[in-house]
């Protein structure tokens, strides 16, 4: 064993211990692969944990008329028919099936009165349709997971962060990393990778994303050679909590609108009825982000800048018992009881429908032995994601990613790792240690996040993102200065060196993509091309590494099959 | 608004002392806004352990003037601003730097209790009233702050023959799960020390969960043991109806 | 464990421990000296139609088998109850053995084994005394009732109310017991599999209702019955004279 960092070797690596990791992670070892599982937080408390409104599956527990193809045409219409069709229909198609697993594996789900899964409405959903436990449903689900994980054997590497994949002859290798514990290196030798590490929320300010939401997994795949895809679809959640300031961005979940809240702006007019005067406050959350955003902008916003999410008319049990950590949220946070008066909420940016471009039956990147599920990956929600189908996105491509590299692993011998590339990734995270040049990565956050707020956020137009990438590249260089004081013991400056790098990556990857889509369409909003535009209905952005730059092509999406089409011809009279 | 003085620890596992830092207060803010506040201008290195900000993940747990709580949820306002207000890390865990303490013996005695295993034959119906018991010990985030006041470890160090009331709850979620059909009585007697804890409360009284961890869970597992262990009329019947 | 030292914590918590532990300190004590003395008297315990709840089941009143007070006799039920209960457990390990104190509060090193050996092993024994607790309540509820019956025929006096209050009070005090709750309940895993689901499922229910309140039985019956005695023996001592509402 080397002395400057430990080694370990497994079949499959699986990076990111979140919903789509976990069920991976599950998967590969259920196919007789050997597993390890990284994460930078401690096992249990990735994103998954807080996720709140349910798991969309088309079980039909609460309304018999639901199946599969209604769920697929509600998300092939809520993502703006960019999204990958095969993607939609299997996700789709085995969600009830996901679902159940959870439940036999010990998850406890709300019940119908006959003793069944209980669903719940959602927007752009035509059915009630999301499998829920209160407003706690992914504590629920990574919990489950995680036990049944532990149970199996899986080997857990807690507060470990990979920088770096490595490959050999064009194929994946393993992955470098650091113990944030006590800063010491670890490489992992593996014949397959599972990139499972989330979205990007963190390279803005307002946002309901934890620290761990550095788009990590993107930046790792795509410095590996591998495609990013859809990259300015960026999903801001309408409703977040805007005061008092520490919580700004939090998320208001969507169930709070499912349970029959209401939006009034400062005038007490329910607004909604001039945006969407069909589905109101559940329209999807492209249409309710802008709403919000524009009866602020036009002057119609409450006194800290936001609208008034109502749901007081219930009774205040209900409310306690549907929406319980709400309750205690803006009770204990914001002196505010939601049970007798409204909240006042405004967009946050919440989730990345965009990612590493993968194939739809098996999650494979276009980098041999990476595969990617979860939000990390693109495809599913195409332009704008469905609430509910994240959760369900986890567990259907988490276990397809982890059968497929597991299957990988089978076929192949354990590739070499190079130490010429372990040199350079040591030398990069020391690098900030030795530099005495004060560029503190905080501050260099900060400005990152401004940057996007204001120049790539809900409405986007051509000179604002022109700057934009002006000032990322200005960033990019000062991130070449960061400089840390203090010891590799756990320092979160010196980790937040290392996040800044990916954070960057994925900024420009973002911008370069808005810049590039002329037209708006679901996430997507461009001032100056306010309409959707046919053609680029019909192609994806492609960021790809191309000599050392980032470097952007259009391809067309996959021809979607006739019966498919006749789902969703025949839904849009009915339905949009 | 007036500038507070936060008195945190500063250290590792061997050593260390606290370290005062003045911050301006704004409104609303909860500690662990303070302690981002502190790491953004005046340590950078200050570690701290978070990632929800909602009271939802369970990482941010810390001892604020003496009392285990969640950071995150803990208002600078519901605090003393006239003196120094101390935060220091969980006490029955070793530190590794600063606020951040090793929290692995919770994992290791997590990989102890035997999984859900539904009992043979079952249908997959549950109805709401089995399951409303069960959803109250699921709340529980991992934040490890009942682990962490629980004298039994906190002052007794017992970790090798203790479970901890969040392994009890845990247990009580799968003992009470409608549909399981494994017994856990006997490791919690025998390996987890359910006898160790004397029904004092202080879990119940940290868990921002607001679980009712003692009444709830481990006194009905207490029950349960008695059952099986130590009620001489039961074990006859039991020996009548099995012979 | 951690390495801030022992005195940081202290000096870190703020607020004093013992405000907690002093009160149960004075009324357990209070209570336990009053009853003591109470139980060996041996007299003043009946004021026709009252019976103190001390005394009550009274027997071998005329000491044939038994030269000392007759409550020596019968105390061990509800003083075994009381001791055993989950409720009293908590409050006089923290208050009398500071096991703890209160809570993060540093606590004396030493040889600690909580309920696994002797004496406290046998809490355990709990569900026992609450089976004994039983018959003492039917008792109890005989001589509440038999507190209308004045040699003139029905009537109601203070000692009636005071009577009727305690016994009251000691039943929502038994109702709310933890191991009753198990008992009829709680034990199962799932109500709608077992037989008579549906009741035991509201039976629990209500007891976890009640048990929700166990706290504040515990101490309203202890108030009650002290003071059901200390009425009785004010009548029977002559010191006052009952007063007769109908
Ligand atoms: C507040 C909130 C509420 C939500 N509610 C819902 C909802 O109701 N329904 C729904 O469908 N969706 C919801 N979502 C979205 C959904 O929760 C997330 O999209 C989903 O959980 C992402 O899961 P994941 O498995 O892809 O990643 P995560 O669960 O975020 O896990 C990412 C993992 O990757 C690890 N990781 C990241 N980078 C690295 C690295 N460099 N090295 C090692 N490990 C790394 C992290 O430590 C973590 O373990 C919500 C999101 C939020 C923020
Ligand atoms: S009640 Fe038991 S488990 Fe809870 S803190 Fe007290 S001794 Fe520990
Ligand atoms: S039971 Fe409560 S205090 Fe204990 S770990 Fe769970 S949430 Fe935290
Ligand atoms: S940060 Fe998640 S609970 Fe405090
Ligand atoms: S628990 Fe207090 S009387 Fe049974």
């Amino acid at each position: 064993m080397n002395d400057k960092f430990e080694t370990h070797e497994h079949d499959v690596l699986i990076i990111g211990a979140g919903g789509a990791g976990l069920r991976a992670a599950i998967e590969a070892l259920g196919h007789g692969a050997s597993v390890g599982i990284v994460c930078k937080s401690l096992l249990g408390k990735a994103h998954t944990v807080m996720a709140e409104g349910g798991i969309a599956a088309a079980m039909a527990n609460v309304d018999a008329a639901d199946d599969w193809r209604t769920h697929f045409g509600d998300t092939m219409r809520g993502g703006k028919f960019l999204n990958n069709w095969r993607m939609a229909q299997i996700h789709a198609q085995e969600a009830p099936d996901r679902v159940r697993e959870l439940e036999q594996w010990g998850a406890l789900f709300d019940r119908t009165d006959d003793g069944r899964i209980l669903q719940r409405a959602f927007g752009g959903h035509s059915f009630k349709r999301l499998c829920h436990v209160g407003d706690r449903t992914g504590l629920e689900m990574i919990r489950t997971l995680q036990d049944r994980g532990v149970q199996m054997g899986i080997d857990v590497y807690m507060e470990c962060t990979i920088t770096r994949l490595l490959s050999d002859a064009g194929r994946i290798s393993g992955a470098f990393g650091y113990w944030r514990e006590n800063g010491r290196f670890v490489v992992f030798k593996a014949k397959s990778i599972v990139l499972a590490t989330g979205g990007i929320g963190k390279a803005w300010p307002i946002t309901s994303n934890s620290w761990e939401y550095t788009g990590d997994g993107m930046a790792l795949a795509y410095e590996a050679g591998a495609e990013l895809m859809d990259m300015e679809f960026v999903q801001f959640h309408p409703t977040g909590m805007v005061w008092p300031p520490g919580v700004q961005g939090l998320l208001v979940t969507e169930a709070v609108r499912g349970e029959g809240g209401i939006l009034r702006n400062k005038n007490g007019e329910r607004f909604m009825e001039r945006y969407d005067p069909k589905r109101m406050e559940l329209s999807t959350r492209d249409v309710v982000a802008r709403a919000i955003y524009t009866e602020v902008k036009e002057g119609r916003g409450t006194e800290h800048g936001g609208a008034f999410l109502d749901i007081s008319h219930k009774p205040a049990e209900y409310v306690k018992r549907k929406l319980p950590s709400m309750y205690h949220q803006f009770l204990e946070l914001a002196d505010v009881d939601i049970t007798k008066g409204p909240m006042e909420v405004g967009p946050t940016c919440h989730y990345m429908m965009g990612g590493v471009r993968v194939e739809a039956e098996t999650a494979a990147s276009t980098l041999p032995g990476l595969f990617a599920a979860g939000e990390v990956a693109a495809g599913l929600h195409g332009a704008n994601r469905l609430g509910g189908n994240s959760l369900s996105d986890l567990l259907v491509f988490g276990r397809r990613a982890g059968v497929a590299a597991a299957e990988y692993a089978k076929k192949q011998s354990v590739a070499s790792v190079d130490s010429a590339q372990i040199d350079a990734a040591e030398r990069e995270a020391l690098a900030p240690f030795e530099r005495s040049t004060n560029e503190n990565p905080y501050m260099l956050h900060a400005d990152l996040q401004q940057t996007m707020q204001s120049l790539v956020g809900i409405f986007r137009i051509e000179q604002d993102l022109q700057s934009a990438l002006g000032k990322i590249a200005a960033l990019k260089e000062r991130a070449q200065r960061l400089s840390i004081s203090g010891s590799r013991m756990f320092n979160p400056g010196w980790h937040l060196c290392a996040d800044l790098k990916s954070m960057l990556t994925v900024s420009e990857a973002v911008t370069l993509c808005a810049l590039a889509r002329k037209e708006s369409r679901g996430a997507h909003s461009r001032l100056d091309f306010p309409k959707f535009d046919p053609i680029w209905g019909k192609q994806n952005n492609i960021i790809s590494r191309r000599g050392g730059e980032m470097s952007l092509q259009q391809r067309p999406t996959p021809e979607m099959p006739q019966e498919l089409q006749k789902l969703v011809d025949g839904e849009k009279g009915a339905g949009a | 608004m007036p500038n507070v003085t936060l008195r945190i620890f500063r250290g590792d596992r061997e050593s260390g002392k606290t370290a005062d830092y003045e911050i301006p207060l704004t409104p609303g803010m909860v500690v662990l806004d303070a302690l981002h506040y502190v790491q953004k201008y005046q340590a950078a290195d200050l570690a701290v352990r978070w990632n929800c900000k909602a009271g939802k993940c369970g990482s941010c747990s810390a001892e604020v003037n003496g009392r285990p709580r969640l950071t995150c949820k803990t208002r600078m306002d519901s605090l003393p601003q006239d003196k120094p207000i101390t935060i220091l890390p969980m006490k029955s865990f070793p530190v590794i730097k600063d606020l951040v303490t090793d929290v692995s013996w919770n994992y290791k005695v997590n990989k102890k209790i035997p999984a859900f295993q539904p009992r043979p034959g079952t249908d997959w119906k549950m109805w709401q009233k089995d399951v409303d018991r069960v959803q109250e010990f699921r709340k529980c985030i991992e934040c490890f702050l009942c682990q962490n006041v629980c004298h039994v470890l906190r002052d007794h160090d017992k970790h090798e023959e203790f479970g901890g009331p969040r392994f009890f709850v845990r247990i009580a979620g799968l003992e009470m799960h409608p549909l399981d059909g494994v017994s856990r009585t006997a490791l919690l007697k025998k390996e987890l020390g359910l006898g160790l804890c004397n029904i004092t409360k202080c879990c119940t009284e940290v868990c921002p969960e607001e679980i009712h961890i003692t009444n709830n869970a481990i006194i009905p597992l207490k029950e349960r043991v008695v059952d099986e262990f130590y009620d001489p009329v039961l074990r006859l019947v039991r020996k009548i109806r099995g012979a | 464990m951690a390495s801030a030292s022992q005195t940081a914590y202290q000096a870190a918590r703020t607020g004093s421990w013992w405000t907690q532990v002093v009160p149960v300190v004075v009324i357990l004590g209070g209570f336990g000296a009053y009853a003591t003395w109470r139980a060996f008297e041996g007299a003043y315990f009946w004021a026709a139609p009252y019976l103190s709840p001390f005394y009550s089941p009274l027997i071998d009143i005329h000491h044939r088998y038994w030269p000392y007070s007759p409550a020596l006799l019968i105390l061990g039920g509800p003083l075994g109850f009381r001791a055993t209960c989950y409720y009293y457990r908590k409050a006089y390990y923290r208050a009398f053995f500071l096991d703890p104190g209160a809570c993060a509060v540093p606590e004396r090193k030493r040889d600690y084994s909580g309920e696994t050996r002797f004496p406290f092993i046998l809490q355990n024994a709990h569900r026992y005394f609450m089976y004994v607790a039983i018959i003492f309540l039917a008792f109890l509820w005989h001589d509440a009732i038999g507190a209308f019956r004045f040699p003139d025929g029905f009537g109601i006096g203070v000692g009636t109310l005071v009577l009727l209050a305690n016994v009251i009070l000691l039943s929502l005090y038994f109702g709310s017991c933890h191991s009753l709750r198990h008992l009829l309940g709680g034990k199962l895993d799932c109500f709608s599999c077992s037989k008579f689901g549906g009741a035991r499922h509201s039976t629990w229910k209500s007891l976890s209702f009640l048990n929700e309140h166990h706290m504040l039985f515990a101490w309203a019956s202890l108030f009650s019955v002290g003071f059901a005695d200390f009425y009785v023996r004010l009548v029977s001592s002559g010191a006052i004279r009952d007063l007769r509402i109908l």
